[in-house]
């Protein structure tokens, strides 16, 4: 917070306890020398114990140095790192790809561009690197890889009279949607999860990709109201109306997709990685062996790029120890450490990719995952993103929800967001 | 008889509303993941599973069941710590505001009610930043330092108004024998105010319990995460078994239950005696 | 019928004269004795924040870190005068309180009576009614977004199963005023306990030669409910309007839960959008002003709500 306030509000109460106890305590930060305390997440990617083993073999060889670990859910995740930041509380914290240029602007996390070695960027696959990059600078390293897939029931496939493979274009999905729907085997092909939350904007940017839109013109002025940002969504209520796309769908969440895909409840969905362990849990599943995952299909603009869903370890801009944040940083993003946890997360390091002690992890994902992290498709890289994904969410909601044509949805998100960014 | 009949199937409604819901939570947290997912919905379930209470009492500590059977403990900490502080605090504050005569004894009671109504989302960046400079972030007693003083306001409006429910003449009888007005409040006053402060104690308990946006942000390692947050992770991102989160609620739900059943006959009386005051 | 609530009451304080005796001095200076706990453990942890968000609202500030925090004035809280998300919010939020409220009274009232009467096993019905209260809000929330689940929830699965509805639904994602009237029932299923005994409080309090009286004069059960029943509670129907009052203009635990705001932003309640703004969007100052507003509303609606209650003889 702005010193000079802070100073007057806390004299001018400095008769109340609070006041009189701030100020006998000076501004010790509250670490003991030598600890660093890291924000991590406990759901994605990497699991907790995956993390502590990494963080032990770090403390055994900088003995100097303890690592002080906290887990938060992901929805805590950014607010803590807020709250926090005045405090100086984190060193080292995870943060999530959207983030990247409003905490940059806020000076809420550091610029690294100094730290980060040039063949880094030749090293690292294209998508990954993106993720905490803004305005030609990095404010992170990637270290938790994702996108969405596609997944496909290739026994409903089958009971519809089709060849058990994955379609390669929506249109290719749809169809194939359509004759399974004929057929009984499922009354709704498609599940999205289309809550109002990021998670419909992950889908939506995934779309966008594919019908070839674009978030931003070349000005920075929003474009999504234009070309395949429309038909994306066009798409998208499409599916609705025809009853490919199960309704129940606008208030799912991943996880919700996560237990419907492999109940067999549905013949599509698009998913983050973590979804085809659940396909393959003999316990729960009931689509083991019938399922496969795939890169995301090709809309009308012919690409197939996935929606950058990676998170990247971060320094904040009020660390009092950089220097070590940045030496626990580069153990945790090497290559040796991640090809070690390949089962949890997928390296963000090219190489990875052709030993065969990564691939063995999981040559299903392996593949998918070689196919489709090259070319990812970053949500809009603007300073007050969460401003403008709330708007984007709410439009798209109402749209898909016929309370709004989809044009004048897009056109109302755009305005709002072009007010926002300027 | 008509009414009779009447009354106790009206009754049987109720208690069916309110249990019906209760009833599939405590289901769920011993069905099968995938008969929580069959439709047609299986009500019994065919094979109960305690996996989810066993993961809970035996995990050894580095999981989400692990970290739910810690927060239990540290929840019932900061919930005792805050009915033990603001009670006694408020008490006394209560008898000052009810039998004492001084200025502004309204304003104060007022003052206390607004620092009750504030938003706590518009104090909890400035609260983070009191508790990182107390270092008491992260702790369990800066929960209860916070919730107190939401609670004591609380506590004070309830027991001012039982005191003031209460004949004056009780207390000069003691005063008359000798005892100091503190005397008079502890020997004599407090008993019969007894059904207001179990119904008090049980509501800032409850309070306690239940706060969920201060425990999320200001605590984050298994030290001081309270029953809500854990509850919350849960239901995070990537977690699909309902049957945990079900689970977790049954035990979340059960400290406060037994609580509120233990003291049912005081919150009747204590209400009674404390809201309205003819 | 406001007669028989002024039964003689206890010596006020506030009758006193304004300037204290000396006997009065001593009072005070114990009164002060006994209340400055209360105040430094209230006050102590309550007035930075308090200071600290009002300075906030009357400036740009943009994130915790923010540097540049120019001095605007009362803009923020012109700006979230205009701002249609505030409106839209609001508008959500009076639905959800006058709504619920509305309905854990009329609830209240007949679980108070029903509380009150002569049922046989009657410390199980109160033992029963007391839990949803006792039920963590987190727990509710959590348990009824699974209720009300469009694909696996038990609500579909009841309404289909008894034949009353042909095939699932969503009940939280397809029309955003019925997903606020799904999040406002969990609300009302969970508060309507503590309604019940606050009014089954005043229902004791009602001396029962009254209805002796109106049944000597040949009032019915039903004319006697309207005329001594209704007129008795109203004192404490006015502790429920004020405490669920407070409570749902505060609203944020169910809703964070339930929907997350959705779908078409249609549940989002003052203090959610207030969280959006300040937290996600970081927009600080901002939020303050909003908070502030929030915190204007409540006062001022408690004030007309407490006037009432004082002018039938409780003190606050």
């Amino acid at each position: 917070m702005d010193n000079w306030s802070r100073r007057t509000v806390l004299s001018a109460i400095g008769l109340t306890g609070v006041g009189a106890a701030l100020a006998a305590c000076g501004t010790s930060s509250g670490s003991a020398e030598g600890t660093l305390n890291v924000l991590f997440m406990q759901q994605a990617g990497y699991s907790e114990e995956d993390i502590s083993a990494m963080v032990a073999l770090f403390e055994k060889d900088n003995p100097k140095i303890k690592i002080n670990k906290t887990f938060v859910a992901y929805e805590a995740l950014r607010d803590k790192i807020v709250a926090a930041a005045p405090a100086g509380t984190f060193d080292v914290v995870l943060i999530d790809v959207i983030w990247p240029p409003e905490f940059a602007e806020k000076k809420l996390i550091a610029d690294i561009t100094p730290r980060v070695p040039a063949e880094w960027k030749t090293q690292m696959l294209e998508g990954a690197l993106s993720t905490a990059v803004y305005k030609d600078r990095f404010y992170g390293v990637p270290w938790i890889l994702d996108a969405k897939y596609l997944y496909s029931n290739t026994e409903h496939l089958t009971r519809a009279g089709l060849a058990p493979t994955a379609p390669t274009t929506w249109s290719g999905v749809v169809e194939a949607a359509r004759a399974i729907k004929a057929k009984g085997v499922v009354k709704y092909p498609l599940i999205w999860s289309w809550k109002q939350t990021e998670a419909v904007i992950c889908d939506y940017t995934q779309l966008l990709g594919a019908f070839g839109g674009t978030f931003l013109d070349a000005a920075g002025k929003p474009a999504f109201n234009t070309g395949g940002g429309v038909r994306a969504l066009q798409f998208m209520k499409s599916t609705l109306d025809e009853g490919l796309s199960n309704p129940a769908s606008m208030e799912s969440l991943e996880d919700d997709v996560a237990k419907a895909f492999p109940n067999g409840d549905a013949s599509f969905a698009l998913n983050w990685t973590f979804m085809w362990a659940k396909t393959q849990d003999e316990k729960e599943s009931k689509v083991k062996g019938k399922v496969t995952i795939g890169q995301t299909p090709a809309g009308d603009g012919g690409k197939r790029p996935g929606c950058n869903g990676s998170m990247a370890l971060a320094i904040p801009a009020t660390s009092k120890k950089p220097d070590d944040a940045w030496k626990l940083i580069q153990h945790l993003t090497s290559a040796a450490t991640q090809e070690q946890y390949a089962k949890s997360s997928l390296p963000v390091w090219k190489a990875s990719y052709t030993k065969d002690t990564v691939v063995a992890t999981s040559p299903e994902t392996v593949a998918a995952a070689k196919a489709e992290l090259d070319s990812l498709i970053l949500r809009p890289g603007v300073n007050h993103y969460n401003a403008v994904s709330q708007i984007l969410q709410g439009e798209i909601s109402n749209a898909l929800l016929g309370r709004k044509p989809v044009q004048k949805a897009l056109d109302d998100a755009a305005a709002a967001a072009a007010s926002e960014l300027k | 008889m008509r009414y009779k009949i009447f009354i106790h199937a009206a009754a049987a409604f109720v208690a069916a509303v309110f249990l019906a819901p209760l009833a599939w939570l405590v289901i769920a947290s011993v069905s099968e993941p995938r008969d929580l997912l069959a439709r047609p919905l299986h009500w019994i379930p065919e094979h109960p599973t305690w996996s989810r209470y066993d993961a809970i009492a035996n995990s050894d500590g580095s999981d989400v069941a692990g970290l739910f059977r810690q927060s239990m403990g540290n929840s019932v900490i900061v919930a005792l710590g805050t009915v033990a502080v603001s009670m006694v605090i408020g008490v006394l504050g209560g008898y000052a505001l009810a039998r004492l005569r001084f200025r502004f004894r309204r304003s104060t009671m007022v003052a206390f009610l607004i620092a009750y109504m504030l938003p706590p989302i518009a104090l909890l960046i400035p609260l983070y930043l009191v508790l990182t400079q107390l270092q008491l972030l992260d702790s369990k007693i800066g929960l209860i330092v916070v919730y107190t003083s939401f609670t004591t306001p609380f506590v004070l409006w309830i027991m001012t108004n039982q005191f003031l429910s209460l004949p004056v003449e009780l207390e000069e009888a003691a005063r008359v024998d000798g005892c100091s007005r503190l005397g008079a409040l502890l020997r004599v006053v407090l008993p019969v105010a007894r059904p207001g402060l179990f119904a008090t104690m049980m509501f800032t308990f409850l309070m306690s319990w239940d706060e969920f946006l201060y425990a999320l942000i200001f605590t984050a390692t298994p030290e001081a995460k309270t029953v809500p947050v854990a509850i919350a992770e849960f239901t995070g991102r990537y977690s699909a078994d309902f049957g945990l989160v079900a689970a977790g609620g049954v035990l979340a739900t059960l400290p406060p239950v037994l609580l509120a059943l233990a003291f049912q006959r005081y919150v009747v009386d204590g209400l009674a005696a404390a809201s309205v005051k003819g | 019928m406001t007669d028989q609530l002024n039964r003689p009451a206890p010596p006020r304080a506030q009758e006193t004269p304004v300037r204290p005796s000396r006997a009065g001095r001593g009072e005070a200076r114990f009164a002060l004795f006994l209340l400055l706990p209360a105040a430094f453990v209230v006050f102590g942890v309550v007035v930075y924040p308090v200071v600290r968000t009002l300075v906030t609202s009357v400036l740009d500030v943009d994130g915790p870190l923010d540097d540049s925090t120019p001095f605007v004035g009362v803009s923020n809280y012109v700006e979230a005068l205009g701002d249609p998300g505030f409106w839209r919010a609001v508008w959500q939020t009076s639905y959800f309180s006058v709504t619920s409220i509305f309905f854990e009274v009329v609830f209240g009232v007949g679980i108070a009576l029903l509380l009150n009467a002569p049922l046989r096993a009657r410390w199980l019905f109160r033992a029963i009614v007391i839990v949803p209260w006792a039920l963590p809000t987190i727990v509710s929330g959590a348990m009824w977004r699974y209720i009300f689940s469009g694909q696996y929830g038990a609500l579909n699965a009841v309404l289909t199963q008894l034949g009353l509805m042909d095939e699932y639904r969503s009940w939280l994602g397809s029309d955003p005023f019925l997903a606020l009237n799904m999040v406002m029932a969990a609300d009302v299923w969970k508060n309507t306990s503590l309604v019940a005994f606050l009014l089954l409080a005043g229902l004791q309090n009602i001396p029962s030669d009254l209805y002796e009286a109106a049944r000597i004069d040949g009032a019915g059960p039903i004319r006697s409910f309207f005329s001594i029943t209704v007129p008795m509670l109203v004192p404490s129907i006015v502790i429920v309007l004020v405490l669920r009052t407070i409570d749902t203009v505060r609203i944020f635990d169910i809703v964070y839960i339930v929907t997350g705001g959705g779908p078409a932003s249609g549940t989002q309640t003052v203090a959610f959008y207030t969280y959006v703004r300040a937290f996600s969007d970081q927009r600080l100052g901002y939020g303050s002003a909003l908070s502030y507003l929030v915190t204007a509303v409540v006062l001022v609606l408690s004030v007309v709500y407490l006037r009432t209650l004082r002018k039938r003889g409780a003190l606050l």
